[in-house]
């Protein structure tokens, strides 16, 4: 190890009137997840993740199938006047979905050419309208940033209430971490010009979210 | 009796006491106080503000309470002496002691006398300006508004950022007058655009600093402090203000 | 990066008299503090939060070396590397490394401690260029303006000054239009931007957190800048000091409720992303290399003393808002990279209190900060502390020393006090009996320059007193 790396440390324990590692971890300062204070919750999750999507400027559609997220998708291009030309993450949430003949649908990742961005959500939180999103060979990363128009798919059943439930549902998946975990709430956004709140600074301009309640 | 007080508005001590008297306490001046410290103790020398804080504790703590018309003052005593005595075993106790007997005017008069009984009448728009030290250290903010809205003919209008420093700070003001005079013309703006009357606070540090910006401004409005409207005390000159 | 603390007064001074920066200010005051304040009123259980994020913090301060090596550890196992910096100068070595060989560009997420360590001076000096990614960071590396603000760099820019600058900036692109909207402004930086996302070699961000618990570096932001930084390039290079690690994902998530809500009343930021490692072998996209810089520059040292509780430090950027002496003079006046409350501690304690004696000082002690600091640091007490300190090392003005020690020797007089206040307080009232008010006097010429001195009413209370009973 380098010089540096021991002189930190040594000086750390130093501060800390400590002169060796610690024999054993500390005792957890939290047992269980649990025990954290969490916000409550003034609805049920799905209606509590929709209202703060909303307040993040994000949209939402409900659908009842996997299949109407094509029909869902279709109507969303027809309100922002899009054309059907699209970047599709091949999850299994909706990989297995049948586009119109006629759109233009290709397999991530995403280029500097791509408008519009389809991906699923990992999780939803309630608590704050955040979608969890993780990178993969079946979701990437560019995805979620490069499109002009970024639309993800959440299973109603994936919504949760606090984000230490999403944590709980990412170390249950036995997988290590993936290497990107993207927090999702909301489009992209500036204030940087005079402290005026602006969307589409680097990242999407628009945030479209359809919740499958199946 | 606060040292500004002291020297600058002996009616605010005068009035302090009127009132503490219609409560049915009875009134001492100790005689062997000057400061409580905080220009020592905000300037770094922590030698003299210690030997001050000795002086004020031997000198108020056979009372039952110890109140000014202050909430830096109080402030000091309550919150700092205790840290400035904390390597001295036997006086930092006595300090706590102290400070637990210590209350600023208006809340020794709402929350410890219980007592809102008050006899004034002052016919004016008024603003209040909540002092940093009382509000922050000390919590003061019901207790001279509820006061107040017992004086007949008093209007209270509040102003926009009534919580905001007004650029007093003690030495900060003469040390960085330039940046205080921002802040306390934004003050000043605030109480103009408030449309009062009359401004009213809890501390002298920061009345003198808003009435000579006032004055320099060339405003007719009147400055006291809460004390002298709650006593009926406002037949003499406003802060600032010349005998006519 | 460059520093010019000891110039605090004239800066200051000129900065109130900047028209543009006062106006830009004007603008930004009432917004932060407002959204603050809607965003935790909302939170019933802020104070419960506020006191969990404490004990998060000092549990892992107590145990840091523990967790800094959980961290390394898992970065390792992602396939990721870490590398230790004592100083701002190792850090800027270990980050020229990993780039390699000049005539890199370079993107830049907006990171606090790749200013404090000045970074693209250094990387510039290496002859990379470096391209600042955040609207409010490109538009003062345009400017070659330091930030003014920690989470606002570019706070102290009106619209029309930004307008003038991509005007003169932009032309090479081609773009030679005028964009005065922000939604146009926005839009011209999105589009010349984009074009580096698109062909740059090595990505930097900073970290707002380090977990320990997945070897994970968190960064929290509303453009999306970050995540396009560190996806395209072929290398992802963070720089983190030390105390930014926290043990586990939940630990993180208290954190997180406090940051957005004190810092833009956001109750989550648009995007908080968690890097672990390269890419992965079936990964179509993300960084081929993954490096993780931690700095030290200090903080160790900060460690256990007086001055332990400013590193609970979560950068959210509340105190500045809330304090009314940045309101007045915005974040350059104070020198270097950290301005306002934190600034006015962390700065004295990293370049040299004899280097920014300015700092402690400037301030009313009027307790705002502390009352909004997330993470409960008593910040005025501890500027307060450095004023004990100037003081013993003598650092303070000799004549205000001299003018405070012959007030000490009266006020623990209170007999002589008395009677020379007394004398005093009946001179100064009989002279100003009349106007009420002095405009100006001997003595007090930092009082009178701005503000009228009301005259004492006459005899001291003591004297009435004695003379009633």
């Amino acid at each position: 190890m380098s010089a540096a790396r021991e002189q930190i440390f040594t000086r750390i324990r130093r501060s800390l009137q400590r002169s060796a590692p610690l024999a054993a971890p500390p005792v957890d300062r939290l047992p269980a997840p649990e025990s954290n204070v969490r916000p409550r919750l003034e609805k049920d999750p799905l209606a509590c993740f929709i209202e703060k999507l909303h307040t993040a400027a994000g949209t939402v559609d409900r659908v009842n199938a996997v299949s109407d997220v094509v029909q869902a998708t279709a109507d969303y291009l027809d309100r922002h006047r899009l054309e059907p030309r699209l970047v599709v993450a091949e999850h299994p949430l909706i990989h297995e979905l049948i586009w119109p003949a006629e759109w233009e649908i290709h397999a991530g990742p995403a280029t500097g050419d791509d408008h519009i961005g389809v991906g699923a959500a990992f999780a939803g939180v309630a608590e704050t309208g955040t979608l969890v999103m993780l990178s993969g060979a079946d979701n990437p990363t560019t995805i979620n940033f490069l499109p002009d128009d970024h639309i993800v798919v959440v299973s109603a059943l994936q919504i949760v209430a606090h984000l230490e439930d999403a944590w709980r549902l990412l170390r249950d998946r036995a997988t290590v971490m993936p290497r990107t975990v993207n927090l999702i709430t909301g489009p992209s956004r500036t204030a940087d010009v005079e402290q005026t709140i602006q969307l589409g600074a680097h990242g999407p301009r628009r945030l479209h979210v359809i919740v499958i309640e199946d | 009796m606060t040292c500004l007080v002291d020297l600058f508005r002996p009616s605010v001590g005068f009035a302090a006491v009127k009132l503490l008297e219609q409560t049915g306490c009875i009134v001492a001046v100790p005689r062997g106080q000057t400061c409580c410290g905080q220009p020592a103790y905000n300037n770094g020398d922590q030698q003299t503000t210690a030997d001050i804080a000795r002086q004020v504790i031997a000198a108020f703590e056979s009372f039952d309470y110890v109140v000014a018309a202050s909430g830096s003052c109080i402030g000091m005593i309550k919150e700092h002496y205790p840290r400035v005595l904390k390597g001295d075993a036997e006086w930092f106790d006595r300090a706590q002691q102290l400070a637990g007997r210590c209350f600023e005017l208006t809340a020794f008069l709402v929350d410890v006398m219980e007592w809102q009984d008050v006899e004034s009448s002052f016919t004016a728009a008024v603003t209040y300006h909540d002092s940093c030290s009382g509000l922050r250290e000390l919590g003061i903010k019901q207790q001279p508004r509820a006061l107040l809205s017992k004086v007949s003919g008093l209007a209270l209008k509040e102003m926009e950022d009534s919580e905001v420093c007004c650029g007093f700070g003690g030495t900060f003001c003469i040390k960085y007058p330039k940046i205080s005079e921002r802040m306390v013309s934004d003050k000043t703006a605030h109480i103009v655009a408030a449309e009062a009357d009359c401004i009213l606070g809890g501390d002298m540090g920061c009345l003198l600093n808003i009435a000579g910006r006032l004055k320099r401004e060339d405003s007719r409005i009147k400055v006291y402090h809460v004390a002298e409207v709650l006593a009926a005390m406002t037949d003499q000159p406003a802060i600032g203000d010349g005998k006519s | 990066m460059q520093r010019s603390t000891a110039d605090f007064k004239r800066r200051a001074e000129a900065a109130l008299q900047n028209v543009s920066l006062q106006q830009a200010m004007a603008k930004a005051k009432g917004g932060f503090v407002d959204k603050r304040r809607l965003a935790v009123n909302r939170l019933p259980e802020f104070e419960q939060i506020r006191a969990e994020a404490k004990s998060i913090k000092e549990h892992t301060l107590a145990h840091l070396d523990y967790y800094l090596d959980q961290f390394e550890r898992k970065v390792l196992e992602s396939g990721g590397q870490v590398h230790w910096a004592r100083t701002a100068e190792e850090a800027c070595s270990a980050v020229l490394a990993i780039i390699g060989q000049s005539g890199k560009q370079v993107l830049k997420g907006k990171s606090m401690v790749s200013e404090e360590i000045g970074l693209n001076a250094a990387m510039e000096r290496a002859g990379h260029t470096v391209v600042e990614t955040d609207l409010g960071e490109y538009i003062i590396q345009l400017a070659h303006e330091p930030p003014s603000h920690i989470i606002a760099p570019a706070v102290h820019k009106t619209r029309d000054q930004i307008t003038e600058l991509f005007h003169a900036e932009h032309e090479k692109y081609g773009l030679t239009g005028l964009v005065t909207e922000t939604e146009d402004i926005v839009n011209e930086a999105r589009q010349v931007l984009r074009s580096k996302f698109l062909s740059s070699d090595v990505g930097i961000t900073g970290a707002n957190f380090l977990i320990a618990e997945t070897g994970s570096t968190v960064i929290v932001t509303n453009e999306g800048n970050g995540d396009l930084t560190q996806i395209l390039p072929r290398k992802h290079i963070v720089t983190a000091s030390i105390e930014k690690v926290v043990p586990s994902l939940d630990d993180m998530t208290v954190l997180l409720r406090l940051l957005g809500r004190s810092a833009t009343g956001q109750e989550m930021s648009s995007y908080t992303t968690l890097s672990t490692g390269p890419k992965r072998t079936d990964d179509q996209d993300g960084p081929e290399e993954f490096h993780v810089v931690i700095v030290d520059n200090g903080r160790s040292e900060m460690l256990g003393n007086e001055f332990h509780d400013m590193l609970r430090c979560i950068r959210c950027g509340a105190c500045l808002n809330h304090c009314p002496v940045y309101g007045a003079i915005g974040g350059h006046a104070y020198g270097w990279v950290y301005p306002g409350p934190m600034g006015s501690v962390l700065t004295p304690l990293m370049i040299g209190l004899e280097n920014a004696r300015d700092l402690p000082n400037a301030c009313t002690l009027n307790g705002r900060c502390g009352e909004v600091c997330p993470m409960s640091i008593p910040l005025p007490d501890m500027l307060r502390t450095l004023r004990f300190k100037e003081h013993e090392r003598k650092l303070s003005d000799a004549r205000a020393r001299w003018a405070l020690k012959a007030w000490g020797l009266l006020a623990r007089r209170p007999g002589l006090y008395q009677a020379v206040t007394g004398v005093m307080s009946t001179v100064l009232g009989r002279i100003g009996r009349r106007a009420g008010r002095f405009r100006a006097l001997p003595l007090a010429s930092g009082w009178t320059q701005v503000r009228d001195l009301p005259a004492p009413q006459g005899a001291t209370f003591q004297r009435l007193w004695k003379g009633r009973r």
